[in-house]
Parts: C-alpha cells; structure tokens; sequence
C-alpha cells in the first residue's frame, strides 16, 4: 500500500479546506445564547458568515474587531473593546467566544489576556469571555473547532460533584446527526451534555418571535459541570491531544474519556450504543434493534451495486474516518482518502479497515483538489464523497459527487442530511447507492454500445 | 439631521451608527454618513479590501489568479462567482501560496517566487496576478519585487494587487484592482492618448463581471444599433484584449462602484471619454442605449436604439403586464453592494409598481446616496453598512414584503417571513437588459406571491410579530 503525503510545496491549487477561525466559529453556534467575534479584518468574519449561512441556510451573526490600519499598527484592544461592548448591546449574550484571524495573530495580540482586561474594566466578574488562538495559517477548520471547544470547557469547567451524567462531545456533523444522536441518547435513557448542540440553532424551525440568537444549543451552566460526568463520549479519534477537549476533562477532572468513532456505519454505532449500555447498566432498546435491522437489511440488498464503486472520500479527517468506515463494512472500498488538514492519522487509523479490500489505498493529507483529482484519475475512482468541493471533480472528471459535510453550498439541505446511527447510516447509504445506480443507468447503454457494438463487416 | 432612535425608538441601535442612517423627509438634504470605516462589533455585511479586488479581476479568463497568503482567503473565493468565458476556464482555479507559520516568521517571499515559477510552467498563461493578503501586508514581502523578478524571467506580465485586508474597505479593494488593470493595459512606452483609434465606433464596457452571460447580452444590444465592444472590463477579458483597452473611443460604465476610478483615470491618460450607463431595469436600459447613440451624435445610430427599444419593450409588454398586476402596492427593501445598483433597482421595482421603504448599500459613494435620497419617497429608511440587527428592524417597521440582497442576508429575510431576490455575483441567471428585467420581474412574482407564505405568515418570524401591525396582504 503505497504511502503518499503531500510535503511542503510551494503552491496549493484548489483548497481542500476552509480556515482555522471558521472553524472556531462552528461550536460557538452550538451554545445557548453565545454570540462570537473575529479580531480580525471585517473581511474575515463576512466571508465565513456568507460561506456558513450558505450550508446552514440560516442568518449566521458574527461580530468583527474590524481592525484597520491604525488598530494593526498600534495594537487592537480598543477595536476588540469596542466590538465587545456593540454585541453585548445588541445581542446580549450569555457567553462570547473572540477568536483570532491571522491579521491579529501577526501583530501578536494577546486575545486571553486582552479578555482578561476588558472584564476587569466592565466589571464583569462571571461573564464567560472565550478567547481562542485561531490564526488561520495556523491550520484548517477541522482543528480552529477542535481547539475551540477545548478552550470552551477549559474556560468553563468548574470542579463540580459527581451528577451522573455523560458527557458528549461531536465533531462537525450536521443538525440532523445531533438530533440522532441526542434521540438514541434519550432511547436509552442517559442523562447527558451534548457539546456544542446545533442541533436547533443552526436548523431553526420558522416560529415567531423573531430572535437575533436563535434559541437552544447547550447551556453554559451544563457546560461548567462537565468535570461532574461518570464519563466523557468523544467521537474525535481523529483529535489530537493538545486539542481535544475529552483528554483535557479527563487529565484536569479525571473523567474517564471514551474516544469512539463517528456512530455511523454497524460497528461503529453498535460501539456508541454498546457503550451507553456499560454506563448505564441497561439494554439495548428493542426499538434500536429494529433499526440495527433495517440497516443490515439495506446493506444486503445494495451490497452488489456498493461492490462496484470506487471511491474517494475527503473533507474533516473524522468524518473521512467515519464515511471510510461505513462504505468499507458495505463493500465500496476507497482508493482515494484526503484530507486538507495536516491531521496524519488517518493511515494509522484506516490502514487496518482497508487491510482486506484488496487495493490500493492513497491517502492524502494536506491535499488540494488538483492533487484529489490526480489520484483519482490514476487509481480509477468512480465515486466521490465529500463537501461540495468536490463538484470539481465532476466537472473535471465526470464523478459522481455524494454531498456530505462541510459546506454543502450548491444544494440545499446540508444541515438535514442524516447520516449517523443505524437509521442515519441506511439513508447514507442509500444516498451512495443511487447515485452509483443514476450513474450507471446514465451511461450503460452508450458504453456497452462503445465497448461491444461493431457495424457489419468491419 | 433627523435622529432615527427618537423618530422609531430603539434600545439596540447603535449610537456610532445613528448617522448612518437616515428618513427621506426628515430634512431638506441628503447628510448620511458614508465611504467610512465599519464600525467594530456591528455585525457588518461588508468584506474586506481582498474580496473588492478579487471581484474585479477574477473575471479575467486566461489570467493565473494567485493568493499570496494563507488557504482560507483563497478558499473562500474559490470559483464562487457566476461569471461566465467563452475561452478559458483557468480564472475557474483558486492558487494559494497556502502560506504557514514557518512561512509568516521567515518571510513569504521565496515561495512566493517558486509558486509563480511552478503555474506559469504549468499553465502557460501571459498574465499572473498576485494578490496579498492581511498578513503579507505586515510581513512585509515585497510584491512588487518578486513580481518584476518573475515578470522579466518569464517574459510575461506579473502584477501585484495590493490588496491586504486591513488597509480600508472593499471600495480599496475595487481601486488596487483598477491599478492593477491600468498597468496592464498600459502600452509600451508609457500611458498615452492614441491619436489614431479605430476607426468603428468601439466602447470599453467597464463594470459587468458576465454574470450567467449579461455581458454578452449588452454587446449584442451595442452590436445591433452599430457599436463594437472593444473590451469588458472584466467580463470574459482576457489578456490580449484588456491590452486593447487605450484604443476605444468611448468607456461606458455600469457598476460605477468599482470602475469610477479606472473610468477617470483612462480619461487622463488615455483620452477616452466615459459615460455612467445602466442596464438594470426597462427604463434603464433604454435610457443608456439612448445616451449611448446620442454621444455618437449619428442619426442613424439613433433610429436604430429606438427601434431596438421599442421591439424588445413590445415583447416584454404582455409578461412583466401581469407581474405589475400582481405586485402593484407591495413594499420592496434594498440592501445591496454599491449605489448605482440601488438606484437602478428602485426605478425597477416602480416599473412593477413596488414601493421602496428601505435603501442601503455595503460601499455607496456620497453621489450615489444623493441621488438615492432624491428619487426615495418620504419615509423611505436610507441607510449605509448596515447589519442584521438594522436590516431586520427596518424590513419588520417598514412592513417590507421583500429584500433584494446578498447570500448572507436571504435566510434573515426568509426567518422573518419576507420574500428574498438574489441581486448577488454567484447568481445564475441574468438581470441585465431586456431579459433581465423579465427574469427580475419573474423572481420577484415567483417569491412575493408564493404559496409558501399561506402557511409560514401565521407562525412567521419578525415582521408578524409586530404588535399591532396588521398582517401585510400577500
């Protein structure tokens, strides 16, 4: 199985990820009545609410320090304050996240200690200011919201007395996902704390009254009593120590981190759900069974059409993780996995799934497009899943694009895509099917007729 | 002036932004506060001075289009426009020196020479231009040197943009962009007027990008009363005939937010007169084929706008008929990128019979805010880098039925139960011209008068939740 990285080069064409600070935006969008800033440029802060109000079709508020020349060379903490005291007018938070744009990190603005300043100044005692160290050459969007959620809890934990509760901590997945996720949760009974919840925020019904922060997400104080849960769920096993927030509640609080995979796919969700059954001491519902059912009933009845499928998947390393997975278990082995971020895990991790396809695997990390697209026309890849990047390897190549991820900007509906759990993993499957299926009715007939037909005589 | 907050009390309104906004009616003038700095933590719709000049030159078709910088600027731009070619598709890549921490401690330069190097051999373009980005801007790499150095190497042109994020607002984005141009179509030598330009009536069209093809719906207009289009600025240009720029006769100009400048300064260099043209709208375009036909002063050229005029308004009669007869008496909110966009869209939203009540723009110039407040009714909201809190609060007050605006603010205008018009640069279909004006009038009716509002009005967010407010008849 050859080994191929992409090493340091001197140019990137066609990104293969967003940001770090986009990233960090994400999890602020996941607690109750936050509100975020960028220190940054305004550019910053507009392009990633355009690009995220895009997938989510949602009104995506961020705030800019709106640094200009003068803040740039004189330091910005005047800016900062200012945006400060203008979103705590107009939105009244409960909880701000600032994250740095390269711009601030460049000048060597200390975004901790200035938030540090600014609620000594204001007076504010218990106002939880978040700040986050998120340049953007820094990394991707896949470690700025890693890294975000770490120094959430690590700004909120508090010690707190043991409440029985879980602990759940979730990659970049859609609305829809945490909604499975928090339903399979409550299935089986589990007191928990699901962090950062968008579940409602970022897929937000059409009610009246109109609010400037849209209501749900996880509430600060559930937040502060993370060190109180008998466990920490993480489904990070992409997540690096440094960033991950499950590893810091177990080496500070000593709450005992499982690490699992992404619940997509059999395995991977029968670990989840095996899972809450140790902690709790209870079973597995009758009604997850039937759904556990279907699934495998799906997979046997789409097996041969999976079998004929060779894929590449990119995006989030977790969620490649997660998507390798589920279509390996189902017969459709990649050729091509890539990530944009540096994260090198991912041989590590899928290696051994991919060990019994047979094939070549390529993987990719800090990948662009036009290395994607190399590598899938040398390994003869006929389905692609990912974010809607991706759509340049169909028009480039003719491959077919599964939309899954982030951002999903040329179709609608990225924030309902289900995929996780048993339910979840038979609609994504039955997603990858058709489209192998709608390619191929596509184009039977001319290549059978190419490959087969010759005129009398010749 | 008038002080909004008393006219319409309102404790969330910011006092920094208080003159920026304003009520036709309140006083004789026009005295909004613009072309200013955003103001921190106001949640502007802005971008920054990369995106401007981005907007400008990726149109440009067979140009390398590099990001001196780290992956999310150039990520973010990446082929997100619906600016059409009808040659090359490399302006489609996004290029990134994808810079990293080790490149921002060091210095950028280097790679910088070595990306240039990698994509000329690659792609075998004449033209590169580099953009920088907020952190090159401090880092301090000097562009312009590695530029000339590669330019020289490679026998080819390679044009900084300078273009960090930091130095002012988009409309300094639009001018590093026009500089840019302006070294490019200078001919060897040194800037010049030509004395002997060619000799068919031949224009520069400046400020269409040919979004979903409206670039090419104006040059047959021009074709068919006897005028040559030299050269778009930047619609499906390419380098050899941005090259040609100096040798037009006449510049007309339809997005004046990005190409005032340009327009001036090829007037002094070049000698070439400019007119300020639009094709938004009926009535608009009419009038810019018109004016169009005058400057040229040929009878001929005259009888056959006016035929143009009134054959293409004849077959558009009967449709946008039916769309006036529907939408007449509704209330349409504006908040678009520049000014001469908004004044063309309120004489458009009058030809179906649609009331104005808000007016504003991301970078309008004072010009255009006059003559925005000189066409408004009284009561009309005026307001300049606005943000969603405003957006709603005067959409919601004003009793608006729609907004034509951009990608961020639809789902706003959707949450609070108004209809949404897409005026945006990664649009699809075209509004120039005559077809433009059937396919806005076609939007609008599609969105105001949509079955989906029956069901979503009764639990609609901001705009029924109005106490007291009757419920605005769909």
């Amino acid at each position: 199985m050859p080994w191929k990285t992409a090493n340091y080069r001197n140019v990137n064409e066609n990104p293969c990820n967003m940001c770090m600070p986009m990233g960090g935006i994400l999890p602020f969008k996941g607690i109750e009545e936050a509100m975020v800033i960028i220190h940054g440029s305004q550019g910053c802060s507009t392009y990633m609410r355009r690009h995220i109000a895009e997938h989510f079709n949602e009104p995506i508020d961020v705030g800019s320090s709106s640094l200009n020349e003068k803040g740039t060379i004189y330091g910005g903490a005047q800016n900062l304050f200012q945006a400060l005291d203008n979103i705590r007018k107009v939105y009244n938070p409960r909880l701000i996240g600032i994250l740095t744009s390269c711009l601030a990190e460049t000048i060597g603005e200390d975004v901790e200690g200035m938030a540090r300043d600014y609620l000594k100044k204001q007076g504010l005692d218990n106002f939880p200011l978040v700040g986050v160290s998120t340049p953007g050459y820094g990394g991707t969007h896949s470690e700025g919201y890693w890294l975000a959620l770490k120094k959430t809890v690590a700004g909120l934990a508090r010690p707190t007395e043991k409440h029985g509760g879980i602990n759940v901590i979730v990659p970049n997945l859609s609305p829809a996902d945490i909604r499975e996720i928090k339903r399979i949760l409550e299935i089986m009974d589990v007191k928990y704390t699901l962090l950062p919840d968008i579940s409602e925020t970022l897929d937000r019904p059409i009610a009246r009254p109109y609010t400037k922060i849209p209501p749900g997400g996880t509430r600060v104080e559930a937040i502060r009593c993370m060190p109180g849960a008998v466990a920490t769920i993480q489904f990070g096993i992409t997540v690096e120590d440094n960033i991950s927030p499950g590893h810091y509640l177990q080496s500070e609080f000593g709450v005992p981190l499982y690490n699992l995979p992404v619940p997509m796919g059999v395995e991977s969700t029968d670990m989840f759900v095996g899972l809450l059954a140790e902690i709790t001491g209870g079973s597995v519902p009758g009604v997850l069974k039937l759904e556990r059912g279907r699934l495998l009933d799906c997979m046997v009845d789409s097996h041969k059409y999976n079998a004929q499928g060779r894929g590449a998947v990119f995006g989030d390393p977790e969620l490649v993780c997660a998507v390798v997975r589920t279509c390996a278990e189902n017969g459709l082995y990649p050729a091509v996995v890539a990530t944009g971020s540096g994260n090198s895990g991912l041989k590590e991790i899928l290696g051994p799934v991919l060990v019994e396809c047979g094939q070549d695997v390529c993987y990719l990390n800090e990948a662009d497009f036009m290395r994607v697209r190399t590598s899938c026309r040398e390994n003869g890849v006929n389905m692609a899943i990912g974010h809607s990047d991706g759509k340049f390897l169909t028009e480039s190549e003719g491959i077919p694009l599964v939309r899954m991820g982030f951002p999903i900007h040329d179709r609608v509906g990225g924030q309902r895509l289900l995929s996780v759990g048993y339910t979840g993993t038979t609609n994504f499957l039955d997603r990858v099917t058709n489209s192998l299926l709608e390619h191929k009715y596509k184009n039977y007939r001319a290549t059978m007729y190419r490959e087969f037909y010759r005129e009398a005589g010749k | 002036m008038i002080n909004v907050s008393t006219a319409v009390p309102n404790d969330n309104l910011i006092v920094e932004r208080q003159s920026s906004i304003l009520v036709k009616g309140g006083q004789r003038k026009n005295q909004l506060k613009c072309d200013a700095e955003s103001i921190a933590g106001c949640v502007s719709q802005r971008a920054c001075v990369y995106c401007g000049a981005r907007v400008v030159l990726n149109p440009v078709t067979d140009a390398i289009h590099l990001v001196h910088g780290p992956m999310g600027c150039a990520s973010y731009t990446w082929d997100i426009r619906g600016s059409l070619s009808s040659g090359s598709e490399l302006y489609r890549n996004s290029f990134c020196t994808d810079l990293k921490e080790n490149d921002i401690i060091f210095g950028g330069e280097k790679k910088l020479a070595r990306a240039i190097d990698e994509l000329v051999e690659k792609y075998e373009s004449e033209l590169v231009f580099v953009y920088s980005t907020c952190v090159v801007g401090v880092i301090g790499d000097d562009l312009e040197a590695v530029c000339k150095t590669a330019a020289h190497k490679h026998g080819i042109q390679v044009l900084p943009v300078q273009s960090s994020g930091f130095i002012g607002n988009k409309s300094a984005g639009y001018r590093a962009a026009c500089d840019a141009l302006l070294r490019l179509i200078e001919p060897p030598g040194g800037a010049r007027p030509i004395n002997s330009r060619r000799p068919v009536k031949s224009v520069n069209y400046l400020g269409d990008f040919n979004l979903a093809g409206e670039a090419w719906i104006i040059k047959d207009y021009l074709k068919r009363i006897g005028v040559e289009v030299n050269v778009v600025f930047t619609g499906d240009s390419n380098y050899r005939d941005l090259k040609k720029a100096p040798e037009a006769s006449l510049n007309i100009m339809q997005c004046a937010g990005s190409m005032a400048y340009i327009a001036r300064r090829m007037e002094e260099l070049y000698s070439i007169p400019s007119l300020q043209i639009s094709f938004l709208g009926l009535e608009d375009t009419a009038a810019s084929l018109c004016k169009i036909a005058d400057f040229f002063g040929e009878p001929e050229m005259m009888r056959r706008a006016e035929e143009l005029i009134k054959e293409e308004t004849i077959a558009v009669q009967p449709e946008m008929g039916r769309y006036h007869e529907k939408l007449a008496g509704k209330k349409a909110a504006i908040y678009v990128g520049g000014g001469f966009k908004a004044i063309s869209l309120i004489k458009q939203f009058r030809e179906l019979g649609i009331d104005v009540v808000m007016v504003g723009t991301q970078t309008g110039r004072e010009v255009e805010y006059q003559t925005l407040h000189d066409i408004s009714d009284d009561g009309t909201v005026i307001l300049d880098d606005a943000n969603p809190s405003e957006l709603e609060r005067f959409m919601t007050e004003k009793g608006a039925h729609l907004l034509v605006g951009g990608v961020k603010e639809r789902p706003l205008a959707y949450k609070l139960g108004v209809a949404f018009i897409d005026h945006n640069h990664d649009r699809k279909h075209p509004l120039s011209g005559y077809v433009g004006a059937v396919n806005f009038a076609r939007e609008v009716y599609s969105t105001v008068c949509s079955p989906v509002w029956k069901y979503a009005r009764e639990t609609g967010g901001g705009l029924y939740a109005v106490e007291n407010s009757e419920l605005p008849e769909r």
